[in-house]
C-alpha cells in the first residue's frame, strides 16, 4: 500500500461526491433505459423473427463534460454496442439518448450531422479502421472535408498540426497506413478523431490490440488529450487496470446491463456487486503478495444474450443467488453504506472490501474436484 | 549484491536434473528481404514438475522457440542450430517419425486460439481420443471412455453427451478446456502453453490458469507458459525468462524477476503496466520507440535504441558489444550489478507502488 492510497482511503470517509457529477450539473450525454435488440431471423420458406440478441437492455448512464467514464465487462456484455449507440452508429430499440439537452434517440441524418462532428470514435483494430488506399493526409482531413470545415491555416497545415499533437512526424503526411506500426496507426486514428475538435470521444478498446510497451504510450497520449483539450471520454475496455488508470468513473456491465457504477476509488476498493468482486479478483497481477486479495473463481462462461437468465442476469454464476434473484430484477440503486453516486444492482450485495476471505469462493466444479483431491492427498 | 549471491537457488544451466534443456538455440528464416533471426542464441533448462514462464512482446521469438521444440517449424524455410535435449534426446536432428512419436505423447501443446486449433470437421471427443489411440494403442471404445474422463476432469459439464459435440458448439472457455484435455490425454511430461488465455475473458482466464496449475500438480508435467502478460506468469510460473528480439535478456525465479528486476527492458515492461493498486495520478512510463525488426536488429544490445540507461555504461559498449546472459539468475545488460540495483531502487521501484 502506498502513501497515496492511504490518503484516498481517509477521504472516502468524508463521502466526497462523485468527482465531476456535482461540479458540472449538466450532463453532456445522457442515456436512459437504452436498449438494443438485434433480431434473429429463421424458418423456411418464409423467414420470420424467431428471437433477439438482447445486446443492451436498459442502460442508464450520463457522461459529464471533460470527464472520463470507463465501461468494463467481458465479451458479449454489450459494452461495444453501447459505444455504438452513444455515437448513434446504431439506432436504439428503446430508451432515449440526449446530447446537450437535445433528444437524438431517433434523429435523422440531417439532424445528427452537426452532433456527429462533436462525438467521435476511436476503434480497436488500427489495421482495419484505416483505409489502406488513402494516405494519412487524406484519412485525417476527410472529416473536415465532409463537414465543410476550412481551418484558417488550411486543411493540410491543420493535419500536420494534428499529426504533431499525437506524436507523429508531420512529414508523414503522404504516407500510407501500411508504412506504420500498430501503435503509430492507432495515433493516426486518434488524430482523425481530433480533427473536428470533438467534445466527446468514444474509445472502443483503443489499446487492446497493441503490445504491452506500446499500450502505455497510447494511454498516456489519450490522457494528455483529455486533460489539455477537456474532451470527455467514454473508455470501453476489458482490462480493469487500464480502465482504473484512465477513468474517474467506471460502469461495470454484464449481459447488456450495468450492474454497478461508481467513482474509481469506490468501485475498485469498496465494490458491492458480486460480479465486480469476481472481475477484480480475476485480474492477473504482477504483484506477488496475492494473499491479501480475495480469490473468486466463477463457473463456466457468460450465458447467451439470446436467452438471458430471468431476474438478475448474474444469478446463474453467482454464489449468493437465492430465489428472489430469479424472480425479481434488482434495480440499480445506491445501497446503504455506499458513497453518493455509487449505484449497485444486487439484492444481496457483498461487503465493501477486496480483502481475502476466510474461505475462497470457488464455483468451478473441476477446480473444486481437483483441489479437494489435492488437499486430501497432503 | 544480495541478488547475485542468490544464484544457487536458480537452476544452473548445466543442470543434470533438467528434463528439457535448450542450448544456444538459433532459428533463422531466410526470406526475400534477408535472414530473419527469430531466435538467436537461447539457452534454458526446465525440470520435471516445474513451470517456466516466457515473457516477451510479439516478435520476440517466444512462439518460434516452442514450435521448434515440438518440431513444428517449416524445415524448408528455416535453419535450426543448437541443441534441444528432451530427457537426453536431441530433438534438433530427430527424424519426423521420432518426433511424431513424441508429439502428443511425451510433449504436447496448448494453442492460443482454440477455435482454429481444433478441427471443425471432427467431434471434440474424436480429437481428444485420436492421440490416445495412436500412442497407447487403445481401442476406439477405450479411447472414447478416456476422452469422457478427460473432459470431466477439465470441467466440461455433462461430458458423456458433450463428447460428441463439434468445437463450434462449445463456448470459448470450454474449447480451451477441451484443448487442455486433448493435450493431457497421454500424460505428457512436457506441456507447452502458447498464450493459452489471451483470447479469453478475465474471469474465464482465472479459471483456466488455476485449472492448469492444479492439473500440473496432479499430472506432474513440466510446463512452458508463453505469454506477454507478466500478471499471468506471476501466478503460475516458478521461473521466468524475459525475451527481447530473439534473445533472453533476463532469467530468474518469478519472485526474483518481479521483485528485483535487473534488465531495463523488464523495468520498462513493469512500468508500462498499470496495476490495481498503482497511483493513478502518476502517468505510465512506456518504453519509447517500438520493437526492432529482426531482419536488421541493432548492433550490440538489441534494446539499446530504447534504453534510458545507455549513458550509464561507458565506452559505447551498448552499441558495439552484445551483453551476455550469465548462467542462472541474471540479466544480459552491461550495467554493473550495483548500478542496476541502485537504478531500480531509486527510479523504478517507487513508481511500481
Amino acid at each position: 500500500m502506498t502513501m497515496s492510497e492511504k490518503n484516498t482511503n481517509t477521504t472516502v470517509e468524508d463521502a466526497v461526491p462523485p468527482p465531476r457529477a456535482a461540479a458540472s450539473s449538466e450532463p453532456l450525454l445522457e442515456v436512459k433505459g437504452l436498449t438494443k435488440h438485434f433480431p434473429i431471423y429463421g424458418g423456411f420458406p418464409i423467414k420470420r423473427k424467431v428471437g433477439a440478441v438482447q445486446a443492451v437492455d436498459g442502460v442508464t448512464l450520463s457522461v459529464y463534460p471533460g470527464e472520463s467514464l470507463g465501461l468494463v465487462g467481458e465479451s458479449g456484455c454489450g459494452k461495444s454496442t453501447t459505444g455504438r449507440l452513444l455515437t448513434r452508429l446504431l439506432e436504439p430499440t428503446d430508451g432515449s439518448i440526449t446530447y446537450k439537452g437535445q433528444d437524438i434517440t431517433h434523429a435523422g441524418r440531417k439532424q445528427l450531422a452537426p452532433i456527429r462532428s462533436e462525438i467521435q470514435m476511436i476503434f480497436q483494430d488500427p489495421y482495419a479502421s484505416l483505409n489502406p488506399r488513402q494516405t494519412v493526409g487524406t484519412i485525417i482531413s476527410s472529416p473536415m472535408e465532409i463537414n465543410g470545415i476550412n481551418p484558417p491555416q488550411g486543411r493540410e497545415a491543420r493535419v500536420r498540426e494534428l499529426l504533431e499533437i499525437v506524436g507523429l512526424n508531420p512529414e508523414h503526411y503522404n504516407r500510407f497506413p501500411h508504412e506504420f506500426s500498430g501503435g503509430q496507426r492507432q495515433r493516426i486514428g486518434v488524430a482523425r478523431a481530433l480533427a473536428l475538435e470533438p467534445k466527446l470521444i468514444v474509445a472502443d478498446e483503443p489499446v487492446s490490440a497493441l503490445d504491452v510497451s506500446i499500450q502505455a504510450q497510447v494511454v498516456n497520449l489519450l490522457q494528455e488529450l483529455q486533460r489539455d483539450l477537456g474532451i470527455a471520454f467514454v473508455f470501453i475496455a476489458h482490462d480493469l487496470s487500464i480502465v482504473r488508470h484512465f477513468s474517474e468513473r467506471v460502469a461495470v456491465m454484464y449481459l447488456g446491463k450495468v450492474v454497478e457504477v461508481a467513482d474509481r476509488d469506490s468501485l475498485y476498493e469498496r465494490p458491492r456487486h458480486p460480479y465486480t468482486h469476481a472481475l477484480l479478483s480475476a485480474v492477473p497481477e504482477a504483484d506477488l503478495d496475492q494473499e491479501k486479495r480475495e480469490r473468486i473463481r466463477l463457473a463456466g462462461d457468460v450465458p447467451s444474450p439470446i436467452m438471458p437468465p430471468s431476474g438478475c442476469r448474474f444469478r446463474t454464476r453467482c454464489w449468493k443467488a437465492r430465489e428472489k434473484c430469479a424472480t425479481e430484477e434488482p434495480p440499480l440503486i445506491q445501497l446503504s453504506g455506499s458513497r453518493e453516486g455509487h449505484l449497485t444492482a444486487c439484492h444481496f450485495p457483498e461487503e465493501p472490501t477486496t480483502e481475502a476471505r476466510e474461505t475462497d469462493v470457488v464455483m468451478d466444479p473441476a477446480l473444486v474436484a481437483i483441489e479437494k483431491e489435492l488437499s486430501g492427498e497432503e | 549484491m544480495t541478488t547475485l549471491t542468490k544464484t544457487e537457488d536458480a537452476p544452473a544451466p548445466t543442470d543434470p536434473d533438467a528434463f528439457l534443456s535448450v542450448r544456444d538455440l538459433r532459428v533463422h528464416f531466410s526470406t526475400e528481404d534477408g535472414l530473419v533471426k527469430a531466435v538467436d542464441g537461447l539457452s534454458f533448462d526446465l525440470e520435471r514438475g516445474q513451470t517456466l514462464g516466457i515473457v516477451g512482446e510479439s516478435g520476440s521469438g517466444k512462439s518460434v522457440t516452442n514450435l521448434s521444440i515440438l518440431g513444428l517449424h517449416n524445415p524448408q524455410s528455416s535453419t535450426i542450430t543448437g541443441e534441444i535435449l528432451l530427457d537426453g534426446q536431441d530433438l534438433t536432428d530427430a527424424s519426423d517419425k521420432e518426433l511424431e512419436k513424441l508429439r502428443g505423447n511425451k510433449m504436447a501443446m496448448i494453442f492460443q486460439d482454440a477455435l482454429t486449433a481444433l478441427s471443425p470437421y471432427y467431434t471434440v471427443g474424436r480429437q481428444i481420443a485420436e492421440p490416445y489411440m495412436k500412442h497407447t494403442g487403445a481401442s476406439k471404445k477405450e479411447a472414447r471412455a478416456r476422452a469422457i474422463e478427460m473432459l470431466g476432469k477439465v470441467g466440461i459439464p455433462d461430458p458423456k453427451n458433450r463428447v460428441d459435440d463439434y468445437p463450434h458448439q462449445f463456448s470459448g472457455g470450454m474449447r480451451q478446456r477441451a484443448m487442455i484435455a486433448m493435450s493431457l490425454v497421454c500424460n505428457p511430461e512436457l506441456l507447452i502453453a502458447d498464450e493459452p488465455t489471451t483470447a479469453l475473458d478475465v474471469t474465464v482466464q482465472a479459471q483456466i490458469l488455476d485449472l492448469l496449475k492444479d492439473l500440473q500438480q496432479e499430472f506432474g508435467s513440466a510446463i512452458i507458459l508463453i505469454t506477454h502478460d507478466l500478471g499471468v506468469v506471476a501466478n503460475v510460473a516458478d521461473d521466468l525468462l524475459v525475451m527481447y528480439a530473439g534473445r533472453a535478456v533476463e532469467r530468474g525465479s518469478v519472485r526474483e524477476v518481479l521483485k528485483r528486476p535487473e534488465h531495463p527492458y523488464t523495468w520498462g515492461l513493469l512500468g508500462s503496466m498499470p496495476r490495481l493498486a498503482s497511483d493513478v495520478s502518476e502517468p505510465l512510463r512506456p518504453i519509447p520507440g517500438s520493437p526492432p525488426s529482426l531482419l536488421n536488429p541493432p548492433a550490440g544490445c538489441a534494446f539499446n535504441p530504447r534504453c534510458d540507461y545507455v549513458d550509464l555504461v561507458g565506452g559505447g559498449r551498448c552499441t558495439s558489444e552484445r551483453p551476455l546472459l550469465p548462467a542462472g539468475r541474471g540479466s544480459a545488460c552491461h550495467l554493473e550489478a550495483e548500478r542496476k540495483q541502485q537504478v531500480f531502487i531509486e527510479k523504478i521501484q517507487p513508481r511500481l507502488g
